[in-house]
């Protein structure tokens, strides 16, 4: 079931570039990658492309095919018409470095900024007791593989370069969600998430759910909860009134605000 | 400051003049939130000033209960403590299920991509210059979803005596139920399901907790909440098809177009 | 270093030609997998100045693709599982052939490296008291792996990775290194170039750790990444180290075979851990048929005594699906070629009709990611396909068992790249845990001999740093030779049919003409376009590392003359005792373009340890 696939690959740097025509034998069960594999190994030998695993699970090989968001190695060629032209690009929120490779160090300098998980001593035993519904939340973000795919396409920081040193954006509200809901951390990160994270500038339009390639629930279960976390310790009247009376959520004991 | 080309066609993005390459058809989304969401707001600001035909025993229309202003006899079962409110009595009332859905999690998004384009689809370019989201007046008030939600639930508690009500009678004679009834039961079931299933009534049953295992109770209804809210879009549109339903029955039946259609 | 680029650490801007850029440390840990993070993470700790070197971004090493989970007596499942347990499983998994002291000090620091991660912020699933739950895998006693579903590498890697930021260690990604410089005996630096601009860095540094992984990439069928192209074990060897155990590859019994696209994916063990077997095209439970004499005493014989054993594992013996996976992998293989095998050419594995939807989605989640959108295949209803696929070098640099210093002063060696450890065969989950313990030991010693040092640093020598910039450039050089993709794919083929799951000596000595005929062709080879972000190139290099693994593997094949473990002989199908008190080493040969041969004994195990061996 071999055929021939009309391509459009974005060549080019920073000082400019454009879509590339190639037109490259594929079969059946291949991945765009696969197809760009072979226009590397067979026309274009300096093609820059950057894949690891090939697998889905190291979140390498992100970029856009038809204008969406995608992990190239997942996208596989039977979602399209075989008439069709497939067009990859880079990722359009970062700097172009070459080809379909762009420099993610936004995402690298925002990880740096997150105050990192702070446990309390171990038991007596050495070892740390958890129950699995209290670690099922972070677990459901921590199978996050970075390929920056929400960064990519959320408008906040793909629509306006300005907002990059404020905002931390969908990855990283992830790491606040889970570390929040970490049953055991320290730290209470509620302020943090508000300011220098920049949580207020997501306007929730669910676009970083849509792409993740790995279906966590970014929106729904990290960053809305988040907002609400925010909520808890800046705009609810009954919160603040029960803290005042001295009736207070004794979940939340043994946090220091960072 | 914002400058024009600080987007997917800044200097250091890949240089692609189109706004978006995507070739599926995204403008479907927001062009029906748009139309759907526009006709809504058309229907429901007229009927809310019109300040008449909401009520026709012994169906009232949602989008004026509780009938706490001047309104006709037998719509108001609280009382009238606005009496004196010359205008209509849906404008005292429908501000509580219209701040709810203005800062409903779910609503934000759909209004977003549809009205203010910010951004109109998933990869597809804004037309703004500027961007601050949620971070400053009036914006920032959608923080305060859950004093809104507090009042929904007093609303949807309302309803379903409303809806209680409507097993009479145009007499008031109890363990009747028309085609009436039945389109407000619906409409309770969806409101609730809507109310319920919000992101902000899912925090507060549960999610704001670190440890659920010391919380077995709140921690059955955060998982129920968290089922039903994966469905809250979902819910958001029927109950707003079904307001706007069980009100245009009872237009209809108290400018007598059309009789109540009685099943026993 | 005001201008470092973030993410890279490039000095300096992608357009500017000529100069090169330093950088001076104490300890340079190359690759970032989860025994280069941990290195780096020890030698910080140890107040040494680290950078990590990788070939690719932070947190996409290979370490993610690891599946099961992390072998460690914790004793949170069988209290009755300790040290001693697990390191009488992996010595017998390695067929006696691993050097004891590495298995020794791996069984006994796993669990606190275990929970050192969870110091971290690693959230691994739970047992209902609330400890670390621990699973089940070919060739461990117990339940013995600490594992986050069927995900445990990518939350190894990330929570490792998170630990490096926030220790702040220097991070060089996308950094490629290609020449160890030396002065005298002893390690000076490194030489490389950032894959971005194409421009040189040197590194001064008189500790090195090596932590670049494996060889797969020399195998056509194999789960292994691009990075995977040996580049440590052609370091060492370069360097003047020797590698030891190199013709031991371990066959992963699970990958997948169709669609072509994902050949040799891998398929975790987990699967048969959790309840799967294997059948082959008639539905038959094979591997009931395959129980070597080594492992009768502890497999079961029967399906009924196998399936009770997941419930009730004091009073049965294990599934044949858990043996050791060179056993399983051989079975399969033979299966296939006796005619048994599916229409993809693999064979079935099925936990479809043996568990409920709701508990393979449960435990499995990635494996039913995987299924569901690469091949169409709802593993939760149907039978996956699966074959062998190369998944794993036991061999690697020779190292100390206690410091993982190499034979040259400075140069250590972690994880896959090193050797001894898993003998002959690895056992499933073995190699997280052997990330964990060497890598940590790996850079305390780094890090203890380089402040040692003082201020009596090996130097690096210009000519060197020429040299290493002119070999660099060589493809560059010639024009019209063959591009590099091409010599790969061939040599892939050529490692796959006659260095692969069996083989012969008469396919080895061809294997091993191939490969000098491959070496001659990537000679002459040139590649397109210039140095910035070109990975034809960047083949180019890696090839040079490729061609020289592929040997040593070939060689030490085709001078084993028995079957253990992860090699196996047509020619020589059984066990032979005389092989087994020896080590096969190889060297860099005097003119540097080949490897030499040479049998070693095995180190002898003390007396206390090997009365865990009597008793059968």
């Amino acid at each position: 079931m071999a055929y021939d696939l009309n391509m459009r690959l974005w060549r080019g740097d920073q000082d400019g570039g454009e879509l590339a025509d190639y037109t490259v034998e594929v079969s059946e069960g291949e991945v765009v990658l696969d197809a760009i594999h072979r226009v590397q190994a067979t026309q274009a030998g300096d093609l820059a492309v950057r894949w690891n695993c090939k697998a889905g699970k190291c979140g390498s090989c992100s970029a856009e095919v038809n204008g969406r968001p995608r992990l190239l190695c997942m996208t596989r060629l039977s979602d399209f018409d075989p008439t069709e032209t497939i067009t990859v690009t880079p990722m359009r929120t970062f700097p172009v470095i070459r080809d379909l490779v762009t420099d993610v160090s936004y995402n690298y300098e925002k990880a740096r900024e997150l105050p990192s998980f702070a446990p309390p001593p171990r038991d007596a035993d050495g070892k740390r007791r958890m129950a699995q519904i209290d670690v099922e939340r972070g677990q459901e973000f921590r199978k996050c593989i970075e390929c920056f795919l929400c960064q990519n396409t959320c408008h906040v920081v793909r629509d306006h370069e300005d907002n990059k040193p404020a905002f931390a954006g969908p990855r990283f509200f992830l790491r606040y969600a889970e570390l929040d809901m970490h049953p055991l951390d320290t730290h209470d990160r509620r302020q943090l998430a508000q300011g220098a994270a920049g949580i207020g500038m997501c306007n929730i339009t669910k676009c970083c759910t849509e792409v993740c390639p790995e279906h966590i629930k970014i929106t729904d279960n990290a960053i809305i909860p988040m907002k609400e976390r925010v909520a808890d310790r800046k705009y609810d009247p009954l919160v603040w009134l029960g803290n005042k009376i001295g009736i207070r959520n004794k979940d939340n004991d043994g946090r220091s605000e960072l | 400051m914002a400058s024009t080309d600080a987007g997917v066609t800044g200097p250091t993005r890949a240089s692609i003049d189109d706004k978006t390459l995507r070739t599926d058809r995204w403008w479907i989304y927001p062009l029906t939130t748009f139309v759907v969401f526009t006709a809504f707001v058309v229907y429901a600001t007229i009927r809310a000033f019109m300040g008449r035909d909401y009520y026709a025993a012994p169906y009232l229309s949602p989008f004026y209960s509780p009938c706490l202003g001047d309104c006709v006899e037998g719509a108001s079962d609280f009382g009238q403590p606005f009496g004196w409110f010359p205008l209509s009595a849906a404008l005292i009332i429908l501000i509580f299920p219209l701040g709810f859905r203005l800062t409903c999690y779910y609503y934000r998004k759909a209004y977003y991509r549809a009205f203010w384009l910010s951004p109109p689809a998933c990869a597809v370019a804004e037309p703004h210059k500027g961007y601050s989201g949620e971070t400053r007046f009036p914006l920032i008030l959608q923080n305060i979803h859950r004093w809104f939600w507090y009042t929904a639930v007093l609303v949807a508690l309302v309803l379903s005596f409303d809806t209680v009500l409507a097993f009479r009678n145009e007499d008031k004679e109890w363990g009747h139920m028309g085609l009436g009834t039945l389109l407000m039961l619906v409409n309770i079931v969806f409101i609730w399901l809507y109310t319920l299933s919000c992101h902000s009534c899912r925090h507060i049953v549960g999610g704001r907790l670190r440890h659920f295992s010391k919380h077995p109770v709140r921690y059955r209804m955060w998982t129920w909440v968290s089922r039903l809210n994966t469905r809250h879009a979902a819910y958001a549109w029927i109950s707003l098809f079904s307001v706007a339903i069980v009100d245009f029955y009872v237009y209809l039946l108290a400018t007598g177009t059309i009789d109540d259609v009685r099943f026993f | 270093m005001s201008d470092r680029h973030p993410m890279t650490g490039n000095e300096m801007s992608g357009s500017e030609r000529g100069g090169l850029e330093r950088h001076s440390y104490d300890v340079v840990v190359i690759g970032a997998g989860g025994a280069g993070l941990r290195a780096a993470i020890a030698a910080h700790d140890a107040g040494a100045r680290t950078a990590i070197v990788c070939k690719s971004l932070l947190g996409k090493a290979h370490t993610v693709m690891a599946e099961g989970g992390i072998a460690a007596a914790m004793g949170n499942r069988w209290p009755e599982d300790n040290w001693e347990v697990h390191f009488r499983d992996t010595m017998r998994g390695g067929k006696m052939l691993n050097n004891w002291r590495m298995a020794q000090l791996h069984a006994q620091e796993a669990p606190e490296r275990v929970q050192e991660l969870e110091d971290w912020g690693a959230l691994f699933d739970r047992t209902e008291d609330g400890l670390i739950s621990q699973r089940d895998f070919g060739g461990h006693r117990y339940a013995r792996l600490a594992h986050v579903g069927d995900r445990t590498g990518l939350e190894m890697i990330r929570t490792l990775q998170q630990r490096a930021v926030a220790l702040g260690i220097d991070v060089f990604m996308e950094c490629t290194v290609t020449e160890l410089l030396k002065e005298g005996g002893s390690i000076s630096g490194a030489f490389g170039y950032w894959r971005e601009t194409g421009r040189f860095v040197v590194f001064d540094a008189p500790s090195v750790v090596l932590a670049t992984g494996g060889i797969g990439k020399s195998f056509k069928v194999t789960s292994n990444s691009w990075e995977y192209t040996g580049d440590g074990h052609a370091l060492a060897l370069r360097a003047g180290a020797s590698l030891i155990n190199m013709e031991f590859v371990q066959f992963h019994p699970t990958g997948m075979v169709w669609p072509p696209s994902v050949k040799g994916l891998l398929v975790t063990e987990s699967v048969r851990g959790d309840g799967g077997i294997l059948k082959n095209s008639e539905g038959k439970r094979f591997m009931f048929d395959y129980i070597p004499e080594f492992f009768k005493a502890e497999t079961a014989d029967t399906e009924e005594e196998a399936d009770r054993w997941y419930d009730d594992k004091k009073n049965n013996r294990r599934p044949p699906e858990l043996l050791p996976r060179d056993e399983v992998a051989r079975a399969i293989n033979s299966e296939i070629k006796a005619g048994r095998g599916t229409p993809h050419g693999g064979i079935y594995l099925d936990i479809a009709s043996r568990r409920s939807p709701e508990y393979i989605r449960k435990r499995l989640p990635s494996m039913y990611h995987q299924f569901k959108e690469l091949a169409d295949v709802d593993i939760t209803q149907e039978p996956m396909e699966i074959g062998p696929t190369c998944h794993y070098v036991m061999g690697g640099v020779e190292v100390d068992a206690d410091t993982e210093l190499s034979g040259v002063t400075g140069l250590y060696a972690v994880g896959e790249c090193s050797g001894g450890m898993h003998g002959s065969n690895r056992l499933g989950g073995n190699s997280l845990s052997d990330l964990l313990v060497f890598g940590r030991r790996a850079g305390e010693a780094a890090a203890s001999y380089a402040e040692g040092l003082g201020g009596q640093r090996p130097s690096v020598s210009e000519d060197d740093v020429k040299a290493a910039e002119q070999a660099a450039l060589a493809p560059f050089e010639s024009e019209g030779g063959e591009n590099p993709y091409s010599i790969q794919q061939d040599l892939q083929q050529s490692m796959n049919d006659l260095v692969g799951i069996i083989r012969t000596g008469q396919e080895l000595s061809r294997s091993l003409e191939e490969i000098e005929a491959f070496k001659g062709r990537a000679g002459k080879l040139s590649v397109e376009g210039h140095r910035q972000y070109n990975p034809g190139w960047h083949l180019a290099l890696d090839l040079r590392n490729m061609l020289l693994v592929s040997e040593c593997i070939a060689k030490a094949a085709l001078a084993r003359e028995e079957s253990r473990g992860g090699h196996t002989r047509d020619d020589f199908p059984m066990t032979s005792d005389s092989w087994g008190t020896k080590n096969l080493v190889l060297r860099l040969n005097a003119a540097g373009d080949g490897v030499d041969l040479a049998e070693q004994p095995l180190p002898v195990m003390p007396e206390d340890l090997q009365t865990y061996f009597e008793s059968k």
